[in-house]
């Protein structure tokens, strides 16, 4: 069975499902950051297997691949700095206990 | 045949390494088993002929974003604690098994139904001419290209304010 447009948005449901899952239920901050990368790359293999398979010629969609892994990148950077900043402060970067603005 | 290999091979890799993130509990390995994920998802795009941006997950992923991450993971001191999960947990997992079921029963039904409108054409290859033709050619997307300059400047400027020494 030859590879198709399917295969490569179900591989991305399936990577997105396990970043979603890490982003809801972990507790430690890095942990709950790394699986949003894992999100943003399922998202750029759905855009770039529509590219591939859809519009060919186009590009388009790695095009947009490239801004998300911009946006990626700055927000890695920022997220990270604002942990590092919580965790001089707070000595924890536990998300359960970092609870301040919590209604 | 040796693309089917291939697609099998990096796919579940890839899976198994993003599973690896969330389950593991020493973050350090965690982190590492990220750098894998990374990887395979530049095989992925190797896979589909987009050459740039596989290269560019290499540089950018496996070279700038994982040495933030473990550089952030051994700043915090929190690997002896581990990465415990929430109370969230269950709800958590049932959220991602329904997103999951959603989008596999979308996909699925188009399948059946023949909804999408594939281009039997050969992908373009090499695509970096032609993707520095779209980002700033005529009618591309330059204004992006900008805005984007900004954003990163912008996110720079802030991460070193955030972690200055007071």
């Amino acid at each position: 069975m030859s590879i198709g447009l399917e295969h490569y948005l179900i591989l991305s449901a399936i990577l997105f499902s396990i970043g979603l899952y890490g982003a809801l239920a972990k507790r430690n901050a890095i942990v709950i950051l790394m699986s949003i990368e894992i999100m943003l790359n399922a998202v750029n293999i759905a855009m770039v297997a529509f590219s591939r398979y859809i519009v060919p010629l186009m590009l388009t969609g790695q095009v947009f691949a490239i801004f998300i892994m911009v946006v990626a990148a700055a927000e890695a950077a920022v997220g990270l700095a604002i942990i590092i900043a919580i965790y001089r402060s707070r000595e924890t970067i536990d998300t359960t206990k970092i609870d301040l603005m919590k209604w | 045949m040796g693309l089917e290999i291939a697609f099998w091979i990096l796919a579940v890799i890839g899976i198994g390494a993003a599973l690896a993130v969330v389950l593991l509990s020493n973050v350090f390995r965690a982190a590492l088993c990220l750098v894998l994920c990374f990887l395979t998802v530049a095989g992925i795009y190797v896979t589909l002929s987009a050459d740039f941006l596989a290269v560019v997950q290499i540089l950018i992923y496996v070279g700038a974003i994982a040495v933030l991450i473990i550089l952030a993971i051994m700043l915090t001191r929190e690997v002896q604690r581990g990465s415990p999960a929430n109370k969230l947990r269950i709800p958590a997992f049932f959220v991602a098994i329904l997103f999951l079921g959603t989008v596999v029963g979308t996909v699925g039904f188009a399948m059946v139904k023949d909804q999408w409108r594939l281009a039997g054409v050969a992908p373009l290859e090499p695509t970096t001419p032609a993707l520095a033709g779209k980002l700033f050619g005529e009618g591309g997307f330059i204004l992006p290209v900008e805005i984007a300059a900004i954003l990163l400047l912008a996110a720079i400027l802030g991460a070193i304010v955030l972690v200055r020494e007071k």
